[in-house]
């Protein structure tokens, strides 16, 4: 007992006592020891995220501060890819705008939207929620490539275009609008593409995590004075599905701003007037067009950081427990 | 369901399920978009003024597609036979070794614990794009290439399903699986008898999703694979259409992708039915 009150005054003047540290260092390992079962259960996913996740995890962060063109061997260039992309990149800071001008649009509302359509799903009687499921589901599931052959049909710029011929029939327009060519259209047109396609994995989840919620508590709840729906789903649902909620807040960050692949198939690469330009949108151009790995990976890591600054915050307002 | 639906069958109930059909309807257009124009011969395809249904529906394009497979040295059978394979060692290998991860990060208490947790999680955020050249990299300098392993290895520890589990494992009591240890069982035991099927849910949608993402990905083929026998079915389809945008094959590349997404609808079907029944038994309901 009496070591361990003493423990905490001692941490300032971890050197001067040669006999704690080294106490401290053994009850970890004994610690460390007594969990091997939990290790043994780790070391296969870890092993393997190690070799393929980690390492090329620090190779891109070392790279970031390279020049790189894949051929010749990296070499070291300091801070100057940085300094290139917030000074004398244009084109970036767009992309940054865009990106993030798409990601408050999608991010809630994706978001929410999945939410609420997941629990009004989880009200109805069983066997009538695998059709709205399929119904809600199933545009994810299709890749934005096999769907490009239907938006770009929808969204054609000349009369042709179903959405045009319709408007034109209907009067509210009189010649062809050109959804896909039009700087003003290019995001919007991509917001909608993907609120189609935002029902994903987050999804899922909720209407997985929802179902799991034991019975007894809504009846607990209509005793303890719930009247209505909104006063369960507030009171109820929602705190006991918050490790879902999490979860899909997080997928939907990432979601939403790497954004690249409705953009490319729907109005090309690169897009008009770099209308549609996402940070992805740029490191696809440096990695894989230009082959400039290293200012490519400076990207990713500044992406990275957005997104670990944002998660931040979800973890902290939907956070532990 | 519980009590409160039961009492009121109200106009709230009638307006909901009138929103979820129509809405859902609404959702569901494109795709049948899709399959319709799959189906559509040529002289309906470019018709002025534009229809969306059929009018006299042909398998024509299917034919196209084969036809033009049928012209390449290796048979269409092998891509979808190298497709199954990869996918399904992706699925099943990833989620054993996800849930196995999952379960001590969420139920044990043991050092470096949430240490892990926050590392695995942060890197589901790195972009995957970047990771791609030193993974390739790495599986070259193996001498891996050519080979299954090369296009299931590094994408088996998924971070997305790990995370996934754990949050799922956290919403569960404690309770059943201290009731097991009592009685005596082995934490592997545990694992298999008490913890996966807890998990069922958590597990269909993961392996629902990390099917069709590797169903859909062409990547692992195009970089590690120099051979047309190790192809996979998404980038042979991709280099038959000739890539998206070609006007002159616009039904053949609906009549693809229509055929592309076929087994993800199947394995949803599969894997939402294992949700809802997992749920109708769950251990959790008394």
């Amino acid at each position: 007992m009496s070591s361990e009150m003493i423990t905490p005054a001692q941490t300032g003047a971890v050197q001067m006592q040669p006999t704690k540290t080294p106490g401290k260092w053994a009850q970890l390992w004994l610690d460390i020891k007594k969990n091997k079962v939990s290790y043994y259960f780790l070391a296969p996913f870890l092993i393997l995220f190690t070799i393929f996740t980690i390492v090329p995890i620090i190779m891109s962060v070392v790279l970031s501060f390279s020049y790189y063109n894949i051929i010749e061997t990296p070499r070291f260039i300091g801070f100057s890819n940085y300094k290139l992309l917030f000074v004398d990149d244009d084109i970036f800071l767009k992309a940054v705008g865009i990106t993030l001008k798409f990601a408050i649009i999608t991010g809630p509302i994706g978001y929410i939207m999945a939410f609420l359509l997941a629990w009004l799903i989880s009200q109805i009687p069983q066997k009538f929620r695998f059709f709205y499921t399929l119904c809600y589901y199933v545009p994810s599931i299709t890749s934005a490539v096999a769907m490009s052959v239907v938006w770009l049909y929808l969204f054609a710029g000349d009369r042709k275009g179903l959405l045009n011929h319709w408007l034109i029939q209907l009067g509210i327009i009189n010649e062809p609008y050109l959804f896909l060519q039009n700087v003003d259209s290019i995001v919007p047109v991509i917001i909608i593409v993907s609120l189609w396609m935002s029902m994903g994995v987050g999804f899922l989840a909720f209407l997985a995590g929802l179902q799991n919620v034991p019975t007894d508590l809504y009846e607990a709840g209509s005793i303890d004075g719930v009247k209505y729906r909104w006063q369960e789903l507030w009171y109820i649902t929602i705190p006991c599905v918050k490790p879902q909620l999490l979860f899909g807040a997080v997928m939907q960050v990432v979601g939403s701003l790497t954004v690249f692949d409705v953009s490319m198939r729907l109005v090309g690469f690169p897009s008009p007037l770099y209308a549609g330009h996402t940070i992805m949108a740029h490191l696809f151009d440096y990695a894989f067009i230009r082959f400039e790995m290293g200012y490519a990976s400076a990207i990713a890591v500044l992406l990275f950081a957005l997104m670990l600054g944002l998660n931040r915050l979800i973890f902290k307002v939907l956070g532990r427990d | 369901m519980h009590k409160l639906n039961l009492r009121r069958i109200d106009y709230g109930g009638i307006f909901l399920y009138l929103f979820l059909t129509v809405f859902g309807l609404i959702m569901l257009l494109p795709l049948v978009y899709m399959a319709v124009t799959a189906l559509k011969p040529t002289s309906e395809l470019f018709l002025f003024p534009p229809r969306f249904f059929v009018v006299n529906p042909t398998l024509v394009n299917f034919r196209d597609l084969l036809l033009i497979t049928g012209t390449s040295a290796v048979p269409f059978s092998r891509f979808i036979f190298n497709s199954v394979i990869v996918t399904s060692g992706i699925v099943v290998g990833g989620v054993l070794i996800s849930a196995m991860a999952a379960y001590p990060l969420a139920k044990h208490n043991m050092p470096f614990k949430s240490a892990i947790f926050n590392m695995i999680v942060a890197a589901l955020m790195f972009s995957p794009l970047v990771l791609q050249i030193p993974q390739y990299l790495l599986i070259s300098r193996s001498g891996l290439m050519n080979s299954y392993f090369a296009m299931i290895l590094p994408y088996l520890a998924a971070p997305m399903g790990m995370f996934l589990m754990t949050q799922f494992l956290r919403q569960l009591p404690d309770a059943l699986l201290e009731a097991a240890r009592i009685d005596g069982a082995s934490e592997w035991k545990v694992f298999w008898v008490v913890v996966i099927p807890m998990l069922k849910p958590a597990i269909s949608t993961f392996a629902l999703f990390s099917f069709i993402s590797a169903w859909n990905d062409p990547y692992p083929s195009m970089v590690y694979t120099t051979v047309q026998e190790m192809k996979t079915l998404p980038l042979a389809i991709q280099t038959i259409s000739g890539g998206a945008g070609v006007v002159a094959r616009v039904g053949t590349l609906a009549a693809a992708s229509f055929l592309m997404i076929l087994p993800t609808i199947l394995v949803f079907i599969l894997t939402q039915r294992m949700v809802l029944q997992t749920m109708a038994h769950s251990g959790l309901k008394e």
